[in-house]
């Protein structure tokens, strides 16, 4: 069973939101890094880009397939968590804290509204 | 990601086994097969240190006999089976006629004087049945009895260091341990059982053929066996990863129909020598006396990188001279590797290369093969 924090929302990519005023900070659900598996490789944004609510924005590599992570809102990259570069087994150990992948300047707030809660979320991969 | 409904995906006789080890399953090839138990790294490290079992009951069973038994496969196969005595295999390809390209790659065990077991690749047993059907209406195949049991029987992978000790205590003393490509029958409550020393690893080990009746009992009595020895449940993602490491083809991505055995660097399985024109005989000749133009070759990432994968193409500066057809992130070695077909010139072990990942360049060495060896 997957751990699914009800402070956060998802896309249906499996990415995860935390809304800090107008600012995002996204990673991939615990269900997705199980799914995955054994992360060994991530390709992070840069700085200063501007990313389409949907867009690929990253790629996480198992040892299986590399997998392309979506923006689940607009908005400019902020920052980026380069400790994945050099850990990105982080992915595995910590989905929802030290393994966030990067963070955007919202441009349009109200895209949130069309993500799933928790409850949603759970119902998606059938918890 | 595809969703498949996995009421179409065809399953072996370990199927429920695999349910109850709480497997991951995945659609391959149209089977339902386990990638992975409890993860890759983890079942490929048990390999290289203890031991692994597969389910490889998605292979196709072959039985070829008959007095021109001998003669028909020697005209149909590249290596020279004329130098099996019984109990022994042999790695070996099946060609067409106008490329030379690889319709499968499989190994042939002679069991008696005139019978022989050949065992093919899952995805390819029916094309491979068809090509055998249609040579057999040649002269040569007159009095050749060719039966394809692959559904009747199931079939694991015991493999590692710790692999030949694991199949003695569940065998006995009195098993009949097969040397190295040899193959010999045994007797399990009261079922035969045909064990190989052959494997998709690298490393020392046996596979395994019975019949489907007795697939889960002897599938939980070798885990049961091999507990205190280590062995775990390993999944089709390990296998990859394993037989990467030690540069063993793979049939659909390093082998095709438009890529002859010689660019494949397998010139050691075809006897260009032996009398019997096998369908590819011709151009390989020709080839041979030519020189390839494009070689499969193992190259390494040079740093910390993205993993290679099937398709990303390499390059000698701004030219596209080659392009993956198997890659990974070595869990043995913890850096990128893979295998590609490059151009001739570009062949060279220690020549440095560009790989294409996303839009960037990542450099990568051409290295000898196998990656991995194991320490005899």
């Amino acid at each position: 069973m997957s751990n699914i924090p009800e402070k956060f929302r998802y896309a249906t990519s499996h990415e995860w939101i935390s809304i800090d005023g107008g600012t995002g900070t996204v990673g991939i659900s615990d269900h997705a890094q199980h799914e995955l598996s054994d992360v060994v490789y991530v390709d992070l944004p840069k700085v200063g880009a501007k990313i389409a609510a949907g867009a690929v924005v990253a790629v996480v590599e198992s040892v299986k397939a590399a997998s392309d992570i979506y923006s689940p809102v607009s908005g400019e990259v902020v920052e980026v968590n380069t400790a994945l570069v050099k850990n990105p087994e982080l992915v595995n150990k910590d989905p929802y804290g030290a393994a966030w992948l990067f963070r955007l300047k919202l441009s349009d707030p109200a895209e949130i509204d069309a993500l799933k809660d928790a409850a949603a979320y759970t119902a998606q991969i059938g918890d | 990601m595809t969703v498949i409904d996995p009421a179409t995906l065809k399953k072996t006789a370990l199927f429920a086994a695999h349910q109850k080890l709480g497997a991951r399953l995945v659609d391959f090839g149209g089977w339902n097969m386990p990638v992975q138990y409890t993860g890759i790294m983890e079942e490929h490290k048990a390999v290289r240190e203890a031991a692994g079992v597969f389910d490889i009951s998605h292979m196709g069973e072959f039985f070829v006999s008959g007095a021109g038994a001998k003669v028909f496969l020697n005209g149909l196969l590249t290596n020279d089976v004329s130098k099996l005595s019984e109990g022994q295999g042999q790695y070996t390809l099946m060609l067409n006629e106008d490329a030379g390209g690889v319709i499968d790659d499989l190994i042939i065990y002679r069991l008696l004087e005139d019978s022989y077991f050949l065992v093919v690749n899952a995805s390819k047993i029916d094309e491979d049945r068809a090509w055998i059907e249609n040579e057999l209406e040649n002269p040569e195949g007159a009095g050749v009895i060719f039966s394809d049991r692959s559904s009747l029987y199931s079939a694991v992978a015991l493999q590692g260091p710790k692999a030949l000790q694991i199949a003695r205590a569940l065998l006995g003393a009195s098993w009949p341990e097969p040397k190295r490509n040899e193959i010999t029958a045994y007797s399990w409550n009261c079922q035969e059982i045909l064990a190989a020393r052959t494997g998709y690893t690298g490393e020392d080990g046996i596979e395994l053929f019975f019949a489907n009746e007795i697939a889960e009992n002897f599938f939980f009595a070798l885990l049961g066996a091999g507990k205190p020895f280590g062995l775990k449940p390993c999944g089709l993602g390990a296998r990859d990863t394993l037989r990467l490491e030690a540069c063993l083809p793979l049939n659909g991505n390093d082998l095709s129909d438009k890529r002859t055995p010689l660019e494949a660097g397998l010139g050691f399985f075809v006897s260009l020598t032996k009398d019997a024109a096998f369908p590819g005989k011709e151009v390989l000749q020709r080839q041979k006396s030519e020189g390839v133009k494009e070689k499969l070759v193992a190259f390494r990432l040079k740093e910390q990188g993205p993993p290679p994968r099937p398709h990303y193409a390499l390059f000698q500066g701004a030219e596209r001279i080659g392009e993956v057809t198997s890659g990974a992130p070595s869990p043995t070695l913890g850096y990128g590797i893979g295998l590609a077909y490059v151009r001739a010139d570009q062949a060279q072990s220690g020549t440095t290369l560009d790989l294409e990942v996303r839009g960037n360049r990542v450099p990568v060495e051409v290295v000898k093969k196998p990656f991995y060896k194991r320490a005899i």
